[in-house]
């Protein structure tokens, strides 16, 4: 299917029955391709933003132990995808470093789940991220985003990112919108299974 | 103070928001969808104005923070008067209980059916 955008400069607005937004966050290294995955499965070319947040001297890193307020800015970008006429997801890349962790409340409070894009040249980028969202209880996948022929299979991976056998890890190329939307497809899976186990409450 | 609207002015952002930094917007979620209830009138400050005309169809809060080229935080204090003045409203999404409570399995059906439509 051809990529959804025309050339004209203002995007296709919402539908008028438009009414309840969904958020998926896709965290990661730098340059492991969160971006390109919002883009990839995206109705509307990848729009940037920033938040400006308060900090009330708290940061981890920060041995001078600042008293008061600081004020710092972040950059996401996001991308929408039109579910039906009433729902329309979000999707919100994000980066997952470590210094950004005071952004990370925000985006995920509310959100459906995550995905963690891994590149394993550096994986060591991925380790705060899946350790964040554990601590907040946020469902996630992790996805292979692979530059040329993947070196280990998933099951060595998972082994090196000692992730537990319920949190799926798939293969994905992030240029790829038929890929990405598996990746989707994969977390909301997930999120259906974790659902319906809980759902009979006796 | 007087407004002094100008991209390149370091203040912008105290005279868009004439120099509120918080006030009860900390409910507008990013995906908050807001619709315009009226059209601008004259006299309107620019970006109220551009809300009012972006927001004729529904339009998340994160969206009007790109066009807009301005902070969500700020957005979300431009939002505070036009919601106080009654010329949009918010659709907030589904309420989020605690962190680890799943949405039902209807609504992630609804999620699973649109995606595999893309
Ligand atoms: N070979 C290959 N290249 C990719 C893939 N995904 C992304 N890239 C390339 O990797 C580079 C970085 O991708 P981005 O999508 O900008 O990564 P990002 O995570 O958004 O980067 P930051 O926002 O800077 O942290 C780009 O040049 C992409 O074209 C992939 O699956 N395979
Ligand atoms: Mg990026």
């Amino acid at each position: 299917m051809a990529y959804g955008n025309s050339d004209t400069a203002a995007r296709a607005p919402l539908r008028a029955g438009a009414r309840h937004g969904l958020k998926i966050v896709v965290v990661g290294g730098f340059g492991v391709g969160k971006t390109t995955m919002v883009r990839s499965v995206s109705e509307i070319r990848p729009l940037s933003t920033e938040e400006t947040m308060t900090t009330a001297g708290v940061g981890v890193d920060d041995t001078t132990a600042v008293r008061g307020k600081t004020t710092t800015t972040v950059a996401f970008d996001f991308g929408r995808i039109t579910l039906d006429d009433e729902f329309v997801l979000y999707l919100f890349g994000a980066p997952g470093q470590e210094r950004f962790w005071f952004l990370w409340d925000q985006l995920f409070a509310g959100t459906l789940g995550a995905v963690v894009l891994v590149d394993t040249r550096r994986l060591e980028d991925s380790w705060y991220a899946i350790d964040r969202l554990e601590h907040h209880g946020t469902p996630f996948v992790v996805a292979r985003n692979n530059f040329g022929a993947p070196r280990h299979t998933l099951d060595q991976l998972r082994d090196a990112l000692d992730l537990p056998r319920h949190v799926p890890l798939v293969d994905c190329d992030a240029r790829r919108r038929d890929s990405s939307k598996a990746v989707l497809v994969a977390l909301v899976d997930h999120l259906f299974a974790l659902s319906s186990a809980r759902e009979p409450t006796p | 103070m007087k407004p002094r609207l100008d991209d390149e002015d370091p203040d912008r952002l105290y005279t868009i928001t004439g120099g509120r930094s918080r006030v009860g917007g900390g409910s507008l979620d990013l995906v908050t969808l807001i619709v315009s209830e009226s059209e601008p009138t004259a006299g309107m400050q620019s970006e109220h104005a551009r809300i009012l005309r972006t927001c004729r169809r529904p339009t998340a809060v994160v969206e009007l923070s790109a066009d807009l080229g301005l902070p969500v935080s700020v957005v979300r204090i431009l939002l505070c008067d036009l919601l106080d003045a009654g010329v949009v409203t918010a659709r907030h999404p589904r309420p989020t209980h605690s962190p680890d409570a799943l949405p039902s399995p209807e609504l992630l059906k609804r999620v699973l059916l649109g995606l595999r439509k893309l």
